[in-house]
């Protein structure tokens, strides 16, 4: 008896969960839909991407530059730790370079702005929701994706691959600098491994993954806190959710765009 | 120009919140519809404004299905209705002028600044609110003062419907009997048809024609105050009886008495 109850939960809990996730992709998508539609109406999303954008890009940059920094520097550390003696030094400014540029810009910027837009985003329409705000404007004739989603994920498609390349060319100078000051390596030996090493679908493949990254930041946590229910409670857990499922898909679009893109390149 | 709801049905899971529910408000009539706290009243509302869908059944506004109405249909016909949100549901990052400003439903005379100013002032007039309320955000509002900007904002897109959702809920006698007035005001300076969800009985009296009882996700009782007090059903009687006994309570815990004046 203890056996069949065990099975009916079983399939209570897979049943719940199939709908779930199916209601889910069915929103989302929706939510897409709405999105492409939207497009169209660009004088009201067109000045008030222009105040986020400012808001994301300005208030991002600092936090973005400073682990950029600290990546760039850690690096720089490592590379001589590593190969000091065993390889020629210029060895280390290819290293450097190249890990900003495919890996520790675009992911690390990608996992700090998962946290700070994500939460925010989550935050800021998840409690609009909740005090109705998103239903006073759709009682107004007026649209919450045009007003509210629209903006919010143009703004982070606009700063996100700018941040991404700041944060690389600041982690390389950083990374060129702690390079210089530990390894005693020359601005001439830093250039010419950089280059050595650099093909121009690198940065092209690191700016992919920015757009993709931005993406992955804004589209995430906009439907999560758009969708929240249950009160303040309810705005924490979209908050919380926002932040883990967009780092969560910045780490798996990593993986399928280097197999995507770096797996096939020669 | 009507409000109609023909056997609307809708649960959530497995709460049955509305069960064939047939409601009806001619042009220009006010209409209270009351009922306990959670009955159902506030879903009741936003199926009329289409921000609810129903299960089945029919809603019927200006002559249009709202469940069938598109995108676009759908936000016309939103722009000739104003909702009063219960808590006012007003814009925090926006001060109180671009919230009222908002309600400007056509987008030409919403670009026209000069007509926005006026029209938000006209606004605040009409709900007896100073125009340096403009210039603050909602955070710095009174609950009245609040509920008073919500109604402004809804009015100011000159709609041909009004729907109050419970509009003196959390108000002390004082601001709620103020409430009151400007609603009754508003029906005479503007002449719109309303719907007023409250389980405030003695408002719900002073301000409707005809009042509805929602009760246990049906329609108990509709008519005029008066049929309403001489009605011998059970329900409505211990539902009026409830609504004095509160009314007792607060003004003898406010030591004021109901209506006296403004705050």
């Amino acid at each position: 008896m203890s056996a069949f109850t065990a099975a009916l939960d079983l399939r209570r809990y897979v049943g719940r969960w199939s709908l779930r996730s199916a209601s889910h992709a069915g929103r989302f998508f929706f939510m897409l839909l709405d999105l492409v539609r939207g497009i169209l109406e660009w004088r009201v999303w067109l000045p008030r991407t222009m105040q986020q954008t400012i808001a994301v890009g300005y208030g991002s940059m600092f936090i973005v530059l400073l682990v950029a920094g600290f990546a760039g520097a850690v690096t720089s550390l490592q590379a001589g730790y590593q190969f000091t003696g065993q390889l020629p030094l210029y060895v280390a400014g290819g290293i450097i370079s190249e890990s900003m540029i495919l890996e520790l810009g675009p992911v690390l910027t990608g996992l700090i702005l998962a946290g700070r837009i994500g939460a925010r985003y989550a935050a800021e329409l998840g409690s609009m929701r909740v005090t109705e705000q998103i239903d006073a404007l759709e009682s107004l004739g007026r649209s919450p994706v045009t007003h509210l989603l629209l903006p919010r994920i143009l703004a982070g498609i606009i700063a996100i691959p700018a941040l991404v390349m700041l944060a690389n060319a600041f982690g390389i100078v950083v990374g060129y600098i702690t390079a210089q000051s530990s390894l005693g390596l020359t601005y001439a030996d830093f250039e010419f491994g950089a280059r050595y090493f650099f093909r121009p679908l690198d940065l092209w493949y690191s700016l992919v993954k920015s757009y993709a990254f931005a993406g992955a930041v804004t589209i995430i946590p906009c439907y999560i806190g758009f969708n929240t229910q249950q009160g303040a409670e309810g705005v924490g857990r979209a908050t919380t959710q926002a932040v883990v499922a967009a780092s969560v898909t910045v780490l798996m679009l990593d993986t399928i765009l280097t197999k995507l893109i770096l797996g096939t390149a020669k | 120009m009507s409000i109609e709801l023909k056997r609307v049905s809708k649960r959530f899971v497995d709460n049955v919140v509305l069960d064939g529910v047939d409601f009806f408000v001619a042009e220009g009539e006010t209409v209270a519809l009351l009922g306990p706290s959670g009955v159902g009243k506030s879903v009741l509302l936003k199926h009329i404004i289409g921000l609810i869908k129903p299960d089945s059944g029919e809603v019927w506004v200006d002559g249009q299905l709202v469940p069938m109405l598109g995108r676009k249909e759908l936000a016309a016909l939103r722009s000739r209705i104003g909702y009063v949100f219960q808590n006012g549901a007003l814009f925090d990052s926006m001060d109180v002028f671009e919230n009222i400003r908002l309600g400007i439903t056509d987008e030409k005379q919403y670009a026209d600044k000069d007509y926005c100013i006026q029209r938000v002032k006209e606004c605040l007039r009409l709900v007896n609110l100073p125009e340096e309320v403009g210039r603050k955000f909602p955070s710095e509002l009174s609950g009245g003062m609040r509920k008073r900007v919500g109604i402004s904002r809804a009015i100011a897109g000159k709609p041909t419907y009004l729907l109050y959702d419970e509009p003196t809920s959390g108000l002390d006698p004082v601001n709620a009997d103020v409430i009151d007035s400007l609603i009754e005001r508003l029906q005479q300076e503007i002449g719109v048809t309303s719907v007023v969800v409250t389980h405030d009985v003695r408002g719900a009296f002073r301000v409707a024609d005809r009042i509805a009882l929602l009760s246990k996700a049906k329609i108990r009782a509709v008519g005029t105050a008066e049929e309403i007090i001489a009605s011998k059903d059970p329900v409505v009687q211990q539902f009026l009886e409830r609504d004095l006994e509160m009314a007792v309570i607060q003004a003898n815990e406010g030591n004021v008495e109901p209506g006296a004046g403004s705050p």
